[in-house]
C-alpha cells in the first residue's frame, strides 16, 4: 500500500506543481493568461491520463498470458523477486 | 469594437489613409457599394496603378530572362507621396521605353549580323568556285589533268569565253536538309539545263529569319538566258534560300569581302555594347525593382480604399466609416494626426466620431504567430459570434492532446518533434521557400500545432510504453514468472496470476503480481503478452470515456460563462442547469463508477466484477436481475440510487424544453402590458447600445420574435443535446479505436519486415538488416507518421468541433479583416 503511494503523490505533486503553483509564477506580459491556461490544461490532461493507466493496474482482473519460451526467458532474465 | 467615422480633408486623406494602412488595425466599409468600380472617384489613379504594374511586370519579366538577381528590400518602404507617384511613372516609363528600343535594336543588329556572316561563307565558297574555273585557264594543268571536275571547269570556263554575258549565275545559301530536294527540283524544272555547285558551311550559323541555328550549304547556279534565271529565282524562294549578290569580277569580290569582314567585326564590337548597356539598365533596374513593385502596391490598395468613402461636397470632405477595435482609437488618433501634419495640413486636422450601431460588429482576436495557426482551426468551422468566448486558447492544448492519445507511440513522436522542430526554429528562412507548394504551405503554417502535437505524442507514447512498438523496462516489471519448470514444459503459454496475496486457502499459490502498478504508464511484460489487446482495450476505452465527459463538461461551463458574461440570467437557470444536471446523472456517475470498479475489485473477485456497461443499460431499462454476477447489484442501495438519478435526469428534458418558450411568452406579456419599450432588450447589454438612425434596418427585432420559431428552436436545442449527449459519449471511443489500429500497424511493420533482418545471424544478417530498413523506415513515414496522422489530426479536429464546442459554441460572427499593408503584402504570392 504504501509503494502504491509513492507514485502516487509524487506524481500528483509534480503535475500539480506545474498546474497550480507554476501559474502564479509567470511574470506579468500580454501573454500571461494564455500561458496560465496552457500550464493548466497540460497538467490537468496529463495527469488525469497518467492516473488512469495507473489505477488500472493496480488491482487487475487478469495476468498476462505468456508463451512459456517467453516464461522461461523471463524466469532466468528478471528472476524471481518481485 | 466600434463602428467609426472619420471625416477627412481631401488634401490629407491619402496620408492619413497612408498611416492608417501602417497601423493596420481598423476595418473599412465600402460606402458605395451601389456604385460601379468604372465610376468611382479615383478610378484614374488606379488605372495609373495598374498601368506601372504592368510596367513593372514587363522588367521583371526581362530582369529573369537574363537571370539576374533580384534584391529583397530588407523592411518595406512607406508608401509614396502622391507627388511622388509621378515621378514614379516617369522613370517607369523611361525605363519601359528604353528595354524595349534595346530589344527592338538588338534584334535588328543580329539580324544583320547572321545576314553578313552567310554573305561571308557564300563569298568564300563561291571564291573557292571561281578559283577552280581560273585554275583551270592555265593550258598546262588543263592538259596534263582529266577528271571530270576539271573537264566540268574547263567547260564551264571555254562556254564562259564564248559567251560571257549570257551564262548567267545566283549564288546563295539554303539549309542542307533541303539540298537534295533543293537540287532535284532545280534539275525537274530546268529539264537539265543548269549547273549546280555547291559546299558545305562546315559551321552552325544563325539564320536570321528563324534565329534557330542551322547547318547551311552555299551554292552558286549557272544557267542560260531569263527564263532559266526567272524559274531559279521562284525556286530559290521557295525552298527559303537565301539569294546574296555576287561580283562577277575577282577583284570587286575581293573587295566585297574585306568589306564584309570589317562589317562583321563592327557588329559584333556592337553588339556586344548593346549587351553591356541592357544589363546595366537591368542590374540598375534589379535593385530597386520589389522597392517599386510594394510602393504601387501600397499607392494602389490607398487609392482602393479611398473609393469607398463618401465625397461630401457641401462639408468638402471625405466621410469613411470603419470597425475599430475600442482599446486601439488612441493609435487611430495618433496616426490621423500625423498624417495630416504630414500633407502640410496646419488647418483642420483629421475628425474621428465614434457612431453608436446595432449592427454586429466583426469578431477581432488578438494573436501571435502561435496562436494564429490553431485559431484558423476553430475559424475553419465558424467565426466566433462577436464577443462570445473564443475556444482556441482550450484547442490550443487538448487537440494536440487528444491527437497524442490516438497516435501514441513515442518513437513516432520523436519524429514528428523534430520535424516541427526544423520548421520552427528554421521559421525565417522557410518562410518565403516554396511559397506555390500548396502542400508544404500548410505544414509550415501549421508548425507549432506539429510541434505540440508532438511533444504530446512522445508523453503518451511513454503512458502507452510504446516504441516504435517496443516496450521500455526503466522501472522493472511489477510481474514475475513464478511457475516450475514443469509447468512451463507442460503448457504452450501460461497466464500470470494477478492477485498479489493468498486468496485460495491452499498451499500453492504463488505470488506472481507485486500489488504495486509500474511507476510510469504501461507495465513492460503486456508486451509480450497474447491478451494485451484485451487488457489495453479496456483502460483506452475507459479514459476514453472519462476524458470525453470531462470535456463535454467542461464545454458547458464554458457555456456558463458565456451566459455570465452576456448577462442572460435566464439562460442559466433554463438551460444551463439542466443540460448539468443531465450530465452528471448518468455521465458523472458512470466516471465514478469507473473510477470505483478500479479500486474496489482486484484479481480474487474477478468473476463478480461488475460490467459497466450492463449496469449503465439496466439502469435506464430500470431491470436488476442477479443472474449474471456481472450485472448483480455491486452496493447496497444502488438500485434506489439509481432510480432516482434516471428520474432526475428525465426530469431535465421538458425544463429544457419548455423553459425558455414560457420565459418569451411571460416576457413578452409583460412588455405588450408596459407598452413600446425604447431601451435595449436583456439579451443585448452592450454597454454602447444606442439606436442609429441610418441603420434602423438592421435592428434586432427580438422583442418581437414569433413564438412558434421559439418552440421550434429550443425542440431542436433539446433534442440535440441529449441525443447528442449519450451519441457523443460514445463517439469518444474513437480515441480507444484509433490508438489501437496505430499500435497494431506499427506492430505488424515490426514483426513483417523489420524483424525479418535483425533476427538472421552473422554477416548476413548485418545486411540483410541494411536492407530491410529502407521499407521499414518509407512504411513508417508514409503510413504511420503521414497516413495515420492525418487520420488521427482529422479525428481529434471533428471531436473539439463537433462533441467540443457544440455545448457553448455559436459561431455566428464575421473575421475582421483590417486594412494593413502588412497582410496586403504578405498574401501577395511571391511569382517565383
Amino acid at each position: 500500500m504504501e509503494k502504491f503511494s509513492i507514485s502516487l503523490i509524487v506524481f500528483t505533486v509534480f503535475w500539480g506543481l506545474i498546474g497550480i503553483v507554476l501559474p502564479f509564477l509567470i511574470p506579468k506580459g500580454p501573454h500571461r493568461r494564455l500561458i496560465q491556461t496552457m500550464l493548466a490544461l497540460t497538467s490537468a490532461c496529463c495527469w488525469l491520463f497518467w492516473l488512469c493507466f495507473y489505477l488500472h493496474q493496480w488491482k487487475p482482473l487478469f495476468g498476462p498470458q505468456i508463451s512459456s519460451v517467453d516464461a522461461r526467458a523471463l524466469k532466468v532474465l528478471w528472476g524471481q523477486d518481485l | 469594437m466600434t463602428l467609426c467615422q472619420l471625416f477627412l480633408q481631401p488634401d490629407a486623406a491619402y496620408s492619413c489613409i497612408s498611416e492608417l494602412g501602417e497601423l493596420g488595425i481598423v476595418q473599412f466599409r465600402d460606402l458605395n457599394p451601389n456604385v460601379n468600380s468604372f465610376q468611382r472617384k479615383y478610378v484614374n489613379e488606379v488605372r495609373r496603378c495598374e498601368e506601372m504594374e504592368r510596367k513593372l511586370r514587363f522588367l521583371e519579366t526581362e530582369i529573369k530572362k537574363d537571370e539576374l538577381p533580384i534584391y529583397d528590400p530588407e523592411d518595406n518602404p512607406d508608401a509614396p507621396k502622391p507627388r511622388e507617384m509621378i515621378d514614379l511613372e516617369a522613370t517607369f516609363e523611361k525605363l519601359d521605353h528604353e528595354l524595349k528600343e534595346i530589344n527592338t535594336n538588338a534584334d535588328a543588329l543580329l539580324r544583320n549580323f547572321n545576314e553578313l556572316t552567310e554573305l561571308k561563307h557564300n563569298l568564300t565558297m563561291t571564291q573557292g568556285f571561281f578559283d577552280d574555273a581560273e585554275m583551270a585557264f592555265t593550258p598546262a594543268h588543263n592538259r596534263n589533268q582529266r577528271d571530270s571536275d576539271d573537264d566540268q571547269v574547263q567547260l564551264l570556263y571555254e562556254y564562259s569565253m564564248i559567251s560571257h554575258n549570257k551564262l548567267g549565275f545566283i549564288t546563295g545559301v539554303v539549309p542542307r536538309e533541303r539540298m537534295v530536294a533543293f537540287e532535284r527540283m532545280l534539275w525537274r524544272v530546268c529539264r537539265g539545263n543548269v549547273f549546280l555547285r555547291q559546299a558545305e558551311i562546315p559551321e552552325l550559323i544563325e539564320d536570321p529569319v528563324s534565329g534557330e541555328k542551322l547547318h547551311k550549304t552555299v551554292f552558286v547556279v549557272f544557267f542560260q538566258g531569263e527564263q532559266l534565271k526567272n524559274r531559279v529565282q521562284k525556286i530559290c524562294e521557295g525552298f527559303r534560300a537565301n539569294i546574296y549578290p555576287c561580283p562577277e569580277n575577282p577583284h570587286e569580290r575581293r573587295e566585297l569581302a574585306m568589306g564584309v569582314m570589317t562589317r562583321l567585326e563592327d557588329l559584333t564590337v556592337v553588339l556586344s555594347q548593346t549587351q553591356d548597356h541592357r544589363q546595366r539598365v537591368l542590374a540598375a533596374t534589379s535593385r530597386n525593382l520589389r522597392t517599386w513593385q510594394i510602393k504601387v502596391k501600397k499607392i494602389k490598395a490607398i487609392y482602393h480604399t479611398m473609393n469607398m468613402f463618401n465625397n461630401d461636397v457641401a462639408r468638402k470632405c471625405l466621410i469613411a466609416e470603419c470597425w475599430a477595435p475600442v482599446s486601439e482609437l488612441d493609435r487611430i488618433q495618433l496616426a490621423l494626426r500625423k498624417g495630416s501634419e504630414a500633407s502640410g495640413g496646419g488647418t483642420v486636422s483629421s475628425v474621428l466620431n465614434r457612431m453608436v450601431t446595432r449592427e454586429q460588429p466583426p469578431t477581432h482576436h488578438k494573436l501571435n504567430k502561435f496562436t494564429q495557426g490553431f485559431q484558423n482551426l476553430v475559424d475553419a468551422y465558424g467565426v466566433a459570434t462577436y464577443r462570445e468566448i473564443n475556444p482556441m486558447p482550450f484547442v490550443l492544448i487538448t487537440f494536440p492532446f487528444l491527437f497524442a492519445v490516438m497516435f501514441g507511440d513515442a518513437g513516432h513522436g520523436i519524429l514528428v518533434t523534430i520535424f516541427a522542430l526544423w520548421m520552427v526554429l528554421k521559421e525565417r528562412s522557410l518562410k518565403d521557400k516554396w511559397r506555390n507548394q500548396e502542400v508544404w504551405t500548410i505544414f509550415f503554417g501549421g508548425r507549432y500545432i506539429i510541434l505540440l502535437m508532438g511533444i504530446f505524442s512522445i508523453y503518451t507514447g511513454i503512458i502507452y510504453n510504446d516504441v516504435f512498438s517496443k516496450s521500455l523496462n526503466i522501472f522493472g516489471s511489477s510481474w514475475r514468472v513464478r511457475f516450475g519448470d514443469d509447468t512451463l514444459a507442460k503448457h504452450d503459454s501460461v497466464m500470470l496470476e494477478p492477485t498479489p496475496y493468498n486468496y485460495t486457502r491452499s498451499g500453492d499459490y504463488r505470488q506472481m503480481f507485486s500489488g504495486t502498478p509500474y511507476p510510469i504508464g504501461l507495465d513492460p511484460v503486456w508486451q509480450l503478452a497474447d491478451n494485451k489487446i484485451t487488457y489495453t482495450n479496456s483502460v483506452k476505452m475507459k479514459f476514453a470515456i472519462i476524458i470525453g465527459i470531462t470535456q463535454m463538461g467542461f464545454g458547458l461551463f464554458l457555456s456558463l460563462w458565456n451566459h455570465l458574461h452576456f448577462n442572460h440570467r435566464h439562460a442559466i437557470y433554463l438551460e444551463f442547469l439542466p443540460q448539468i444536471i443531465f450530465l452528471a446523472c448518468i455521465f458523472f456517475y458512470l466516471i465514478i463508477l469507473i473510477f470505483y470498479k478500479w479500486t474496489s475489485f482486484d484479481g480474487s473477485k474477478a468473476t463478480d466484477a461488475p460490467s459497466l456497461l450492463i449496469h449503465l443499460i439496466n439502469m435506464i431499462l430500470f431491470s436488476y436481475k442477479t443472474d449474471p454476477p456481472s450485472a448483480a447489484v455491486f452496493y447496497t442501495g444502488q438500485k434506489q440510487f439509481q432510480t432516482f438519478l434516471i428520474l432526475l435526469a428525465v426530469l431535465c428534458v421538458p425544463w429544457m424544453l419548455l423553459g425558455k418558450p414560457i420565459y418569451r411568452i411571460v416576457m413578452n406579456k409583460r412588455r405588450a402590458n408596459r407598452g413600446v419599450v425604447l431601451d435595449a432588450d436583456v439579451r443585448d447589454t452592450d454597454t454602447e447600445d444606442m439606436l442609429d438612425d441610418e441603420h434602423s434596418h438592421q435592428q434586432h427585432h427580438q422583442h418581437e420574435v414569433e413564438m412558434s420559431e421559439v418552440w421550434v428552436e429550443q425542440g431542436i436545442h433539446t433534442i440535440e443535446y441529449f441525443l447528442g449527449c449519450i451519441s457523443h459519449t460514445a463517439s469518444y471511443l474513437r480515441l480507444w479505436a484509433l490508438s489501437l489500429a496505430h499500435a497494431q500497424l506499427s506492430e505488424v511493420l515490426w514483426h513483417m519486415i523489420l524483424h525479418l533482418g535483425l533476427s538472421m545471424n552473422g554477416y548476413g544478417g548485418a545486411i540483410a538488416s541494411f536492407f530491410v530498413f529502407m521499407p521499414w523506415s518509407s512504411l513508417t513515414v508514409f503510413i504511420l507518421l503521414l497516413m495515420e496522422g492525418l487520420s488521427a489530426f482529422l479525428h481529434a479536429l471533428r471531436l473539439h468541433w463537433v462533441e467540443f464546442q457544440s455545448k457553448f459554441y455559436k459561431g455566428e460572427g464575421y473575421p475582421f479583416v483590417p486594412f494593413s499593408f502588412r497582410l496586403l503584402l504578405d498574401e501577395a504570392p511571391v511569382e517565383a
